[in-house]
């Protein structure tokens, strides 16, 4: 159990290891925090604070969630930005991007302007993706350069595919001198063929319509081709297959500006979880193989794959009561995120500094953000972790206005403690 | 007689069952089947027991031959039947199923369009769940129909060669046979065109030939399945005519193999399709007697799950 309240005037910090991920420095000390800005500790004066025993703790940046759904609006049932946020905040987030497939769609200046307009009064710092194209239909390009002054830092229609390649093409090109990624979600939806899960021999047996893994890469592949002709700055989102892994690196061995994400899930779960039709375990694009998702693993490892993003998709109990073929793709994860992580990447040989730096710099980097440096005069964004605290995931922790996830009951290493933002902290009782 | 136990509390496939359970369950068919042939053919075992016949996708011969073994056992039926369209007008699996269980029925028999829906159902209520076919997964009465029907025929199941022929990738009677006959010790091949055998198949410990001659050949059964008119000339399936050519059991074709095979059919058939009307009318084939052990079976299957407090003698 944790709870989240408003920051208080004074918090200290005690007896922490501290890793600023901004600069790859590690020291011992003290962090103090008054009026949601970082102090010396000695300057906190006469105001008495909260005290965090953060001995044995890691103190690190907040982490940056590049991709989730908060349903907002349309689907407040599902998740909302006030929800989604305290979601964020028990996960150790403190910025979170949200994807545009919304009711209706986020793909006009006016819409990217009112998300953050709303996002305002939210605890953590919201960042609005926009849609590539109108409606998200794929046809015709939305407004993308408004909608980039307006404030959006990238743009995709998540959740479909771009099939067009000539509406993939203009989109880079349109874009290329903004920078702002594109994002495609890449899978054919021919060649996926109505597939509920990975295609494979437990699809067979199961006798779900399979999803195969080429139905990823082909269109991976084409985006990488289309973006290496462009020298547009094209984003791959949510890697899930060995086969899109090589060639990420592949082309970004040749020099091609991409970048690519992968989720705890496909990091941590396998099609294994699907076995009993656990509609939780079904998402887009579905859990893999072992040998795919060690593939995503060393990808991580090795820099193939730039940072790890949740693609946290709240979905309602009633959703996902329905059978395999009915229930919609999506599991949440920013409560789990940094625990699956750590437990699936510790044990890899990943150093703990590693995988922050693919939770805080690596996606940064992808949406061109600085981060706040942990030094005197910042605002507040600091998550304290508890790297070899062993815990059960269970509903208690979930503060998503869904709980969709196969992964309640599993036993992860590492927790977060606490999170603090300038206007709220969660802390961990 | 007393029937021994099975382990099964459900009937959700044939995955995993056990060759014990199967042999009983195939045993009390052929007990069952006796019965069939008497002139009262009705036994009181489930006196009292409320089975619901929940139909989620058009069905006439399974639904008739679940309820024929209901009603010979004495239980009180109650049947069900919606279009697949309701589902998606958003009655949910759960919502319908909470409505059966609080009319506090003790087995229900399902029909549904999705893989996975009887194991997802047994996860919501109490009472007995028979899969009576899940969408592309598993259909396992009609599996034990099938062995049962062989093993009549041959006297055992161990050591036959089994061929399976058709659109193996959509069809549920393929995996039951499969898991069934693999676990009873028959050999498998499947046939059918290309884009219609499944993917990794042989990881479920079958063999693939494309060629239906060399089945024939090799096999000592053929289990010939139903063709979907719906995929005919769409593109799935070029043509009848093609499909008949390559892959159907037409007259010449079984004319050219000397030994006798014989001929299964989970129906209902397309004649001139992927069977000609003379093979399945002919001496070779036994889908009567399927359609005859199917309702014994499933006595078998009721009777174990639910009524084997009681012994047959009372029958």
């Amino acid at each position: 159990m944790g709870r989240i309240a408003p920051l208080p005037k004074a918090l200290l910090i005690e007896g922490a290891t501290i890793y600023d991920p901004a600069t790859g420095k590690t020291r011992r000390g003290d962090l103090a925090v008054k009026n949601g800005r970082l102090i010396e500790p000695e300057k906190l004066g006469a105001a008495k604070p909260e005290r965090l025993d953060a001995r044995g703790a890691l103190v690190t940046h907040g982490f940056i969630d590049i991709h989730a759904h908060f349903r907002e609006p349309g689907r407040e049932d599902q998740e909302s930005l006030e929800s989604g946020s305290r979601a964020a905040l028990a996960g150790g987030f403190t910025r979170v991007a949200v994807m545009p497939n919304t009711l209706p769609a986020i793909d006009s200046p006016e819409m990217v302007r009112s998300l953050l307009e709303k996002a305002e009064r939210l605890p953590i710092v919201l960042y609005v993706i926009g849609a590539i194209s109108r409606g998200r239909e794929g046809l015709e390009l939305a407004e993308l350069l408004e909608m980039q002054a307006a404030g959006a830092l990238a743009f995709s229609d998540d959740g479909n595919p771009i099939a067009d390649g000539q509406v993939l093409r203009r989109a880079l090109l349109y874009t290329k001198d903004a920078g702002t990624p594109i994002i495609n979600h890449a899978e054919d939806l021919p060649l996926r063929d109505g597939g509920v899960m990975n295609q494979s021999a437990l699809s067979t047996r199961l006798g779900l319509p399979g999803n195969p893994v080429e139905a990823e890469a082909a269109m991976v592949h084409r985006d990488l081709l289309i973006a290496q002709e462009t020298g547009g700055r094209l984003h791959v989102p949510h890697v899930s297959t060995a086969l899109t892994v090589d060639l990420v690196r592949r082309f970004k061995e040749a020099g091609v500006p991409i970048t690519a994400e992968a989720t705890p899930h496909h990091l941590g779960l396998t099609e294994e979880a699907l076995r009993q039709f656990d509609t939780n375990a079904k998402v887009a694009p579905p859990l893999r193989t072992e040998a795919d998702r060690q593939a995503v693993v060393k990808g991580l490892m090795d820099g193939a794959i730039d940072c790890i993003a949740t693609d946290h998709a709240p979905h309602t109990v009633e959703e996902k009561e329905q059978d395999m073929i009915q229930a919609p793709f999506g599991m949440i994860g920013l409560e789990s995120a940094f625990g699956l992580a750590n437990t699936v990447l510790g044990p890899a040989g990943l150093a703990i500094e590693k995988l922050i730096d693919l939770l805080t710099v690596g996606p940064a980097r992808v949406l061109g953000l600085e981060l706040t440096p942990l030094e005197p005069g910042s605002p507040a964004e600091l998550v304290v972790l508890r790297p070899d605290d062993e815990w059960t995931f269970s509903r208690e922790d979930i503060y998503s206005r869904s709980r969709n996830t196969p992964l309640l009951g599993r036993l992860f290493t590492g927790r977060v403690q606490a999170t603090v933002t300038d206007r709220a902290w969660y802390l961990r009782d | 007689m007393r029937a021994p136990a099975i382990s099964l509390t459900n009937l959700i496939g044939l995955e995993g069952v056990s060759r014990s359970d199967i042999q009983t369950l195939l045993d009390t068919g052929f007990y069952f089947r006796d019965v069939l042939d008497r002139p009262i053919k009705k036994v009181p075992i489930l006196t009292g027991i409320n089975v619901v016949n929940l139909f989620f996708e058009s069905s006439t011969r399974t639904r008739i031959s679940f309820e024929l073994a209901e009603k010979r056992l004495s239980a009180d039926v109650v049947n069900f039947s919606a279009a697949a369209s309701s589902l998606s007008k958003g009655e949910g699996l759960k919502d319908t199923v909470r409505n059966i269980h609080a009319m506090k029925m003790d087995a229900v028999v399902m029909r549904h369009p999705a893989p996975g829906a009887a194991l997802q159902l047994s996860r919501f209520v109490d009472a007995v769940v028979i899969n009576a076919g899940d969408g592309t997964h598993e259909h396992p009465t009609q599996g034990l129909l099938d062995m049962m029907s062989i093993r009549e025929k041959f006297g055992r199941i161990k050591g036959l060669k089994i061929g399976i022929i058709g659109d193996i990738a959509h069809s549920r009677v393929a995996l039951s046979n499969i898991f069934g006959l693999n676990t009873m010790g028959a050999e498998v091949t499947v046939c059918g065109p290309g884009h219609l055998i499944p993917p990794f198949i042989e990881e479920l410990g079958v063999r693939v030939n494309g060629d239906v001659d060399a089945v024939l050949e090799w096999a000592d059964a053929v289990n010939v399945l139903r063709i979907q008119r719906e995929r005919m000339g769409v593109g799935i399936i070029p043509s009848v005519r093609e499909y008949r050519n390559r892959f159907g059991l037409t007259v010449e074709r079984l004319a050219r193999h000397k030994k006798e095979i014989v001929i299964l059919h989970p129906g209902p058939m397309n004649r001139g399709v992927e069977i000609d009307s003379d093979v399945a009318d002919g001496d070779q084939a036994i889908i009567l007697d399927q359609v005859l052990n199917g309702v014994a079976v499933r006595m078998s299957v009721l009777f174990h799950l639910l009524g084997a407090r009681g012994s047959l003698e009372e029958a």
